[in-house]
């Protein structure tokens, strides 16, 4: 029996199936172990795919890919308990030239995984890789749950998703630090096409998308939000593992929360909900990137922490990593060393590519948010408050007004406190 | 031993609904998985072939991503599999079925030599009416072996084998000539959790497929037109009501509330008085309290 090939990717996630189907593409035998009963089967994401970097990785997918909207209307809410300040954007081009879909996974990661079938990556599911085998100092096969189980490779790609403990138990990554990962939990509700098209003010086909901060989180770092599906919506929301130890907060009372918010309660009503999910989200940033290439192996998409938490962005960072892999790897099998050497020029393709780029500028944010929890709890609130008073029409002077909103941002913070929170933060995200 | 085992995929009704307007199944995003009773039936022949050599070779009627099952069948360790599939059977009843399983297993013992054994899961998890097992045994002129909880012993040379059934309250032994073909449950076997080589193998194997033509089958006795079943109605059966029957003084004297749980557990026949467990029936669920 065959227990060696050329390539063994672990997972068949969207950064393990764009680094197999690169590869497939070019002709080289590739082998993805998948532990769920089918891909999509272990995978949680809010549900936005962007489409160019998709279409990047798997030409003309947007045709017969099971894609739910075009996202077409993006919005921001800053929550206070009964109200917010809402921002948005709706690119009425984006209709006719997606930017983003929303997806479930469940539904997409099949399809695109028979679609990498169909150009010759051969997957296997409900198979645990269980350990890295190490022979002679370089990563040479995976241990795997099944009986006889051992398989050899001249790579290993590992897209095994956040909880990287393949890299943990070979020694090549520390244990994952509370303050590196969010957790998120998503309930999708059932609600007819028509009641979402009318709630949400969309045409049939178009989508929106609405992202929380504030009460969404009770103030802790971390965003809500809100997807529209063809027929239901993603409710979910995440926030860091570390502050939730530290206010002894629930998920799920903080996603109860957002679901009984006065503005959000009359979005899903009457809808029933279908699933019920929580998964890790790798947030740790830049700085938490781990070895991503060694003697034998590389590193993609969650697993290797590339996820950027203030764009959303994940899964183009997943497929982009797994196909920048593949190509690390046909270089490698063009020159036949698969050492650390060869392999290390993954690395410098992330570093050139968007995706370190955007890690890179964002790498003091977690650190930043967390000295700086105002943010998350005072500014809402105080915003709010200003906006509400700036809008009552009650007789009271507009100057009064504005003299009154100062009053009170005065009374919650020094002036040139505010002032340094906001250079500080335009330094962090700017 | 020549094997061939008759397998179903189905969907998974762990996860089926009902439409509550056309009283359908709504089976739009259902996974299909293999009929549970299924693989129990492959496990079973994968045994006899690892004692006693020959081959297993899986059949399935059914449309072209049926292809799935075969698979998951040939990862417990099955040496061929056919997909016998053809728009011509679509919406077929366990008669027009058990019609073109028959002309596979003939044709399988024409190509390959006689089978010895053909073994079929006991029920289907959609369909659920238990026919196609014995519907094919008739047709092939095979002694049939149902419900079949154990196999006690096999003489392939002898050409005999000795099988138990569970039935209500007791154990049946029975004997029959080979070959014969048997249909099976959960009780029968563990399932393997297949290994690696063997998902490879799997995963690799070219499949053949059969069509009405390959068969040589009469377009008249195949598919919709081949089913003599009409299905009048389909409906809900409105929930039933478990009643809770409170039994009182857990309390204060467990013993005696227990054995008064004991006496309508067993007028029930939850449990049964002969030391013999016998299948539950029960509507009413008693609570102590």
């Amino acid at each position: 029996m065959k227990t060696n090939f050329p390539v063994i990717v672990v997972g068949a996630g969207l950064a393990g199936l764009a680094a197999a189907y690169t590869l497939a593409r070019s002709g080289v035998e590739v082998l993805v172990l998948e532990r769920g009963d089918v891909p999509g089967a272990k995978n949680l994401m809010g549900g936005v795919l962007y489409r160019r970097p998709t279409e990047e990785v798997f030409p003309g997918f947007a045709q017969g890919a099971p894609v739910e909207r075009r996202v077409t209307r993006q919005s921001f809410w800053l929550m206070t308990g009964d109200s917010a300040i809402t921002a948005g954007y709706h690119g009425g081009e984006w209709m006719d030239e997606p930017n983003a879909f929303t997806v479930l996974r469940a539904r997409f990661d099949p399809w695109l995984a028979a679609r990498a079938e169909k150009a010759g990556v051969r997957i296997i599911n409900e198979t645990t890789v269980t350990e890295l085998i190490v022979e002679g100092g370089r990563v040479a096969g995976v241990r795997t749950s099944r009986p006889r189980g051992d398989l050899y490779a001249d790579v290993v790609i590992i897209a095994q998703g956040v909880n990287r403990l393949l890299l943990e138990q070979a020694g090549l990554a520390p244990p994952l630090e509370p303050r590196e990962v969010a957790v998120a939990v998503k309930e999708v509700i059932a609600l007819p096409r028509e009641t979402i098209e009318s709630r949400f003010n969309l045409e049939p086909g178009e989508g929106a998308t609405i992202e929380m901060l504030g009460q969404a989180t009770r103030g802790v770092v971390g965003a809500g939000f809100l997807y529209t599906n063809l027929d239901s919506v993603s409710i979910g929301v995440g926030v860091l593992i570390h502050q939730l130890v530290e206010t002894k907060l629930n998920p799920n009372t903080l996603l109860e929360g957002i679901k009984s918010h006065p503005m959000v309660r009359r979005l899903i009503a009457g809808g029933e909900t279908k699933e019920y999910t929580a998964h890790m989200i790798p947030e740790g940033g830049y700085r938490s990137v781990p070895q991503v290439y060694g003697d034998g192996f590389l590193v993609a998409g969650d697993a290797a922490m590339l996820c950027n938490g203030i764009h959303r962005e994940g899964s183009n960072l997943a497929m982009i990593s797994g196909k920048l892999a593949a190509e690390t790897v046909l270089e490698a099998r063009a020159e036949g060393d698969f050492s650390a050497r060869t392999l290390s020029r993954y690395r410098a393709r992330l570093e050139e590519s968007f995706i370190l780029k955007d890690l890179k500028k964002y790498e003091n944010t977690n650190e930043f948010f967390d000295h700086h929890p105002e943010f998350f709890r005072l500014y809402p609130a105080l915003l709010n408050r200003a906006a509400h008073e700036m809008l009552t029409v009650d007789g009271v002077p507009k100057k009064e007004k504005q003299a009154l909103v100062w009053k009170m941002v005065r009374r919650s913070r020094a002036p040139w406190r505010v002032a340094r929170d906001l250079y500080l933060a335009w330094r962090t995200l700017g | 031993m020549n094997i061939a085992v008759c397998i179903k995929q189905v969907p998974d009704t762990a996860e089926v609904r009902i439409d509550p307007k056309t009283n359908t199944m709504v089976r739009e995003g259902v996974p299909a998985i293999v009929n549970p009773d299924d693989l129990h039936a492959v496990e079973a022949a994968v045994r006899l072939k690892e004692r006693f050599g020959g081959r297993v070779t899986i059949l399935t009627m059914g449309p072209p991503q049926a292809d799935k099952s075969l698979r998951r069948a040939l990862s417990l360790g099955a040496d061929d599999a056919v997909l016998i599939s053809d728009k011509a059977f679509a919406a077929a009843d366990t008669f027009a079925t058990t019609y073109v399983l028959a002309l596979a297993v003939n044709k399988l013992q024409a190509e390959r030599g006689p089978v010895d054994l053909v073994f079929c899961g006991k029920q289907a998890l959609d369909g659920d009416t238990g026919q196609v097992g014995p519907g094919l045994a008739r047709r092939l002129g095979l002694p049939v072996l149902s419900y079949v909880t154990g196999i006690r012993s096999v003489d392939p040379a002898g050409r005999e084998i000795v099988v138990e059934r569970k039935l209500d309250g007791w154990r049946e032994v029975l004997q029959s000539r080979l070959p014969a073909l048997i249909t099976v449950g959960k009780e029968l076997n563990e399932v393997r959790y297949a290994s690696l080589p063997d998902m490879l193998r799997a995963a690799e194997y070219r499949l053949v497929t059969w069509t009405a033509a390959d068969l040589g089958a009469d377009p008249n006795s195949v598919g919709l037109r081949g089913s003599p079943t009409k299905v009048s109605r389909s409906f809900t059966p409105p929930s039933r009501r478990g009643g809770v029957r409170l039994i009182p003084g857990g309390d204060t004297d467990p013993r005696r509330a227990a054995a008064a749980l004991a006496d309508v557990l067993m007028a029930h026949g939850v449990i049964g008085g002969r030391g013999e467990d016998s299948p539950a029936r029960a509507a009413t669920t008693v609570r102590v309290g």
